[in-house]
């Protein structure tokens, strides 16, 4: 049985881990808070129902919700944090903009749907399920699963193989003197805002089909875990944000499992604080901190 | 090469560059030379498109470049290698390297690359190792290095000397000498004025602002008024 559920634990969480790592990517990078990310989480799972509702296969709507999800969140970039950019230190405005621009999407999404959940039709994804070792997976599981690893290679591959991850890591080291090197600043700002937008527009499908539920607040409560996962794992790391999505998904479902209900979220953010008691920047923090302890 | 006419600059209405005409003919090796916070990294940083110029005008091979943004100016051949350095210290040094080459027009060479290995041999045994974990000396030399992989017309340097042991800055001179000599166009700024008089052809003094000053740098040396003001307090304080 507690075989069952961590396995049910880990898919949860790499979809933790998936939507986290954009919301990472972003904050390492240019160092803003996007609480956009649920809207655009949401924005992802709008478009993938929509594909399907006009009878395009679920693959292809999973690439149409992860361009979108790419352009809602480019779109914020250029609309929201832009414009501030100019005017120097942005931090703190970028996190009030960001809640406008969640605010504003959200909305949207609220009279597109009427208020109403969506529900995929009937026989989007076939209700499967296999038997491995006495352990249950259903099919859409498994797809979860593959989908994450698959995106989560590429993106290592790309962070840390191409001349567009060095840049991107340059800008996360140090704007200016990557500047100086030649790289361009807004470039940068597209791919790590549409490559964060893309992860969480998929997670958003994959959340819109394992709860068969799609409806315009569903970002909320992941953009909650994201900062959890953020911030167990480290501002700014993806191997961070991959462990602690992972752990996260873990300790949620054994604790909704095996513990009265409810107490799963004060068991989850008490343990946030006993680790950051322990590692002030996380488990895999030292990177990003200590960049910012050498600006101070 | 590079023509300066009267560039102001400030940050927050405080004026740092009040005037500054200045002219680094190609080839050149030129000093700048002043006290601290006389605008030297300022007028660098306003060069190389980091901070904006509020009057006045860059002119680099002809074409007029201060309104162009940072990374399009590195992109045209004006490199600068920043106050302290500034190598990226989570990258490992062959990275770094090849950030460099972005700013190439070509795509990165293989040759360029050896070239830059040749003049610092010791950055070739430490390609794999993160940037952060050089030395200071080894760090400028990335730093140098990596601008030189961008191919540049013109370097800028901004103190390479700072907080280096003497025989190390000895061995960075020596490299901008050899880089001179095989044509490259090179603005410095030096905090030790007489290392720099001693490197350079001409030299320009700033002082709060403006030029004080400029002249054949042996010249300069000689000069009562910046003996006592640059020279003076350099003698008797770090011989
Ligand atoms: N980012 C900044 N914000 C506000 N004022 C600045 C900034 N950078 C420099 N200044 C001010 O501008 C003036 C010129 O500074 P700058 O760094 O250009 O001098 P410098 O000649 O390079 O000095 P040093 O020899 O110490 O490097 C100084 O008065 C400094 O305090
Ligand atoms: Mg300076």
């Amino acid at each position: 049985m507690i075989a069952q559920q961590l396995l049910n634990g880990l898919i949860t969480g790499s979809v933790y881990a998936l939507f986290a790592l954009g919301f990472t990517l972003v904050f390492g990078t240019h160092k803003i808070l996007n609480l956009a990310h649920g809207s655009v989480f949401m924005s992802g799972a709008f478009a993938a129902y929509f594909a399907v509702l006009n009878g395009l296969p679920l693959w292809f709507a999973m690439v149409l919700a992860m361009l979108c999800g790419g352009l809602v969140c480019y779109v914020i970039e250029l609309a929201a944090f832009r414009p501030l950019r100019s005017r120097g230190q942005i931090e703190f405005a970028a996190l009030i903009a960001s809640i406008g621009a969640n605010l504003m999407i959200s909305s949207l999404a609220q009279r597109i749907s009427n208020t109403k959940v969506l529900r995929f039709p009937f026989g989007t994804f076939p209700v499967q399920f296999y038997t491995v070792m006495g352990v249950r997976i259903s099919l859409l599981q498994i797809v979860i699963v593959c989908v994450v690893a698959i995106l989560l290679a590429g993106l290592l591959f790309y962070m840390y193989r191409t001349s567009f991850g060095r840049q991107v890591r340059a800008v996360s080291g140090n704007e200016r003197a990557a500047r100086l090197l030649g790289v361009s600043p807004n470039v940068v700002f597209f791919q790590t805002f549409f490559i964060s937008g893309a992860l969480a527009g998929m997670a958003g499908v994959l959340i819109g089909l394992s709860f068969n539920s799609i409806h315009f607040l569903m970002g909320e409560p992941y953009l909650l875990r994201a900062f959890v996962v953020v911030v167990l794992g480290g501002l700014g790391s993806i191997t961070g944000a991959v462990v602690a999505g992972l752990l996260l998904g873990v300790i949620q479902t054994l604790t909704v499992a095996y513990l009265p209900t409810g107490l799963s979220d004060a068991i989850i953010f008490s343990l946030l604080f006993i680790i950051l008691l322990v590692r002030p920047s996380g488990l895999f923090g030292s990177a990003i901190t200590a960049t910012a302890a050498r600006r101070q | 090469m590079l023509a300066i006419r009267d560039l102001r600059a400030a940050y927050d209405g405080i004026e740092a560059l009040r005037g500054v005409s200045l002219e680094v003919q190609a080839g050149a090796m030129v000093a700048l030379v002043g006290a601290n916070g006389a605008g030297k990294s300022t007028l660098l940083n306003c060069l190389s498109g980091i901070v904006p110029a509020a009057a006045g005008s860059v002119v680099f091979e002809g074409e007029d470049i201060t309104r162009v943004s940072a990374h399009k100016i590195a992109r045209r051949g004006l490199l600068h290698v920043p106050e302290g350095r500034q190598i990226l210290v989570d990258l490992s040094v062959e990275e770094n390297l090849r950030l460099g080459a972005l700013a190439a027009r070509q795509r990165a060479r293989r040759e360029t690359m050896d070239t830059v290995l040749a003049l610092f041999p010791i950055l070739k045994d430490k390609l794999r190792q993160q940037a952060g974990a050089l030395s200071g000396g080894q760090q400028q030399m990335l730093a140098i290095g990596r601008a030189l992989m961008g191919e540049p017309r013109m370097l800028l340097l901004d103190e390479p000397s700072l907080g280096l042991a003497p025989l190390v800055t000895d061995q960075v001179f020596a490299a901008l000498r050899t880089l001179n000599a095989g044509g490259l166009t090179i603005l410095l700024v030096e905090q030790n004025a007489r290392r720099a008089f001693l490197s350079t052809s001409w030299a320009y003094l700033l002082d709060q602002g403006t030029i004080a000053k400029d002249g054949p740098s042996a010249a300069l040396a000689q000069d009562a008024e910046v003996i006592a003001r640059y020279l003076g307090h350099l003698a008797a304080g770090e011989g």
